[in-house]
């Protein structure tokens, strides 16, 4: 538009260059207006709604005993399980990427499952399984290790729900990951296990990072698994998202609102603190 | 002494080597030339220790190296498309071999920098090495991995299509440079090209490859005169065949008054310091190529010309080959 009538004039904006692909505009006016609607607004409604009860309710509510130790709860649990689905979700990438097996489709099908089930169909499933008469937690028991209405039995549900987030980071990055760097690695006389700690690891470690994120995202807002299998005991296996639904039973929308935005932003300060890593990580690596 | 005797290598029902033997001096440096599929990387891979073979040995200075590890062999390898590692910079890249080192085999962290340091002054990167690989060009690139591979003072250096993913002036500079380096380090180098230009031009010795055997290793020189198979006479420079099995080199070729064959030229170009003249025999599909002195006026478009060998070469049993 004014690039017409003064083609050489310098730009005081160095983020938009021009550029053959066209709709910049289009495209970036339109993300605005969605994100705007789908995201924006609804979060935005919650702190409204909230800031409307005043920082003393607010705090009242929000930092109550029995709220933060939901969130210590829900935050902890997400935490550990990302975790071990970090650690474990890799191992099946790994498996999945690197080598041919009978039945290879059927389970990367498997891994996608949490993502299609119901949830809550989950949660009855694991806590039938882990309950101290079922078909696992019966063995469990006399070991003295009780999983069904434990914080443990909440991280055994997040686990599920979040595997598939892990794997499907993963895997692109590993499957592109070429067998001639860890040739070159082997060549250089680097053994296994330095190959994959200073090779293959460092490689992955920002796609790694994203499938964290995403499972621990996912497990701090997290409901209908979890309330089946954590026995929902206030201050000791109460999760804050069913604290939330806990105060709209009691018609209590202020403190419902006060709650999860203590939630979100401690989520959101978390996650962005991760994809500010992984944004320092692609720059080093100039991709 | 590097001595590879009578290698064979299967991959599932596909035999990528048959009986394959062959030997390099030290200080020398070879093409392994062919096409895809001729068995060329195999071969190299296998020198390397990075596949194994089915049947044969690998001798380095009479040593068996058959059953070592491609760590055990220190060998230099320079894979096709870098294998740099992206989220080391380049000094740590160069440095990786040493540093990977066990107990007192490893030098000194100072050590290690000052010896990346010396490499990279050889390959021209000085000043460099606080980049990582994602920000430099692709010759930079390369030179970065053979700088990486000669960290390790390797007893031979292996390359796989080293300059297969650069552009045509790079690619030239680059082949120039590593020539003088083979030189001034005294190396034993193998390098794999498909391109004869490249072989021919770098190689003390060329060993071209098709279907998993050697058709000829010699000097540039007598693979280029005097080739020992059709194939060979084909895939090392360009060559015609006329009638009776005569495989002549396009600038062999003269235009003649008395008798020769008759050729309609329908092309015509400058290439260097010669015309390229490019026509069908008269009342057949073969294509003749000849490249005549650019001095002389060149014959027209769509007229028939005379020609005749000036060298030529038969072999037993061709008539029939492509």
């Amino acid at each position: 538009m004014s690039s017409l009538a003064t083609p050489f004039s310098v730009r005081k904006t160095s983020w938009r260059q021009p550029s053959v692909l066209p709709g910049f505009g289009l495209t970036f006016g339109f993300s605005l207006v969605w994100l705007t609607l789908i995201v924006l607004i609804p979060l935005a409604t919650i702190f409204l709604k909230s800031a409307g009860m005043g920082w003393h309710g607010f705090v009242e509510v929000g930092f109550s005993h029995r709220a933060i130790a939901a969130y210590r709860l829900s935050f902890g649990t997400a935490a550990a399980a990302a975790l071990i689905n970090a650690v474990f979700g890799l191992l099946v990438a790994w498996v999945l990427v690197r080598y041919r097996f009978p039945g290879k489709r059927f389970v990367s099908a498997l891994v996608d499952l949490p993502f299609a089930l119901p949830t809550a169909v989950a949660g009855i499933a694991l806590t039938a399984l882990y309950a101290p008469r079922g078909w696992i937690g019966q063995y469990l028991e006399p070991l003295g290790v009780t999983v069904a209405f434990t914080p443990l039995g909440i991280i055994i549900a997040l686990v599920f729900i979040g595997l598939p987030f892990v794997v499907r980071s993963v895997e692109p990055v590993l499957a592109d990951l070429g067998r001639d760097v860890e040739e070159a690695a082997a060549t250089l006389g680097a053994n296994r296990i330095q190959t994959f700690s200073q090779v293959i690891f460092p490689a992955i470690a920002p796609a790694l990072v994203t499938g964290f994120a995403l499972a621990f995202a996912r497990g701090v807002g997290e409901y209908g698994s979890v309330i089946f299998i954590s026995g929902n005991m206030p201050g000791k296996t109460e999760i804050a998202p069913l604290l939330i639904v806990t105060q709209l039973e009691q018609y209590a929308y202020d403190g419902a609102t006060a709650i999860a935005t203590v939630m979100m932003v401690f989520s959101f300060v978390i996650l962005f603190g991760l994809n500010a890593w992984q944004a320092a990580q692609r720059r080093r690596l100039g991709a | 002494m590097i001595k590879v005797q009578n290698i064979t290598k299967h991959f599932g029902a596909f035999a990528a080597l048959y009986g394959v033997d062959l030997e390099v001096q030290p200080g020398e440096f070879i093409a392994l030339l062919g096409p895809s599929g001729s068995g060329k990387t195999t071969l190299l891979r296998i020198i390397a220790g990075l596949e194994f073979q089915d049947g044969g040995q690998v001798l380095f200075n009479d040593e068996d190296v058959s059953s070592r590890s491609v760590g055990e062999r220190q060998v230099g390898f320079v894979f096709q498309h870098y294998a740099l590692f992206r989220h080391m910079t380049v000094a740590e890249n160069v440095a990786f071999g040493l540093s990977v080192r066990k107990g007192k085999n490893r030098p000194t962290k100072a050590a290690i920098r000052a010896r990346a340091e010396e490499l990279l002054r050889l390959v021209q990167l000085e000043g460099l090495g606080h980049r990582y690989p994602g920000q430099l060009s692709g010759g930079q690139r390369q030179r970065v991995a053979l700088a990486r591979a000669l960290a390790i003072e390797p007893k031979l250096l292996l390359l796989d299509e080293p300059f297969g993913a650069l552009d045509a002036k790079v690619r030239k500079d680059l082949r120039r440079w590593l020539k003088d380096l083979h030189t001034q380090m005294g190396l034993t180098s193998i390098f794999v090209t498909h391109d004869q230009e490249e072989a021919l031009e770098l190689a003390d010795r060329v060993v071209v490859m098709d279907h998993g055997r050697i058709d000829q290793a010699g000097t540039p020189e007598q693979v280029y005169m005097e080739p020992a198979t059709p194939f060979v006479s084909h895939f090392v420079g360009e060559t015609n065949l006329l009638p009776g099995g005569l495989h002549v080199r396009p600038h062999d070729l003269e235009i003649v008054t008395d008798g020769g064959d008759p050729v309609v030229v329908d092309n015509l170009f400058r290439k260097g310091g010669f015309w390229r003249v490019e026509g069908k025999l008269a009342g057949s599909d073969t294509v003749i190529e000849l490249d005549l002195d650019a001095s002389l006026p060149p014959p027209a478009l769509g007229t028939t010309i005379f020609i005749r060998p000036r060298r030529s070469k038969t072999f037993p049993q061709t008539g029939v080959s492509p």
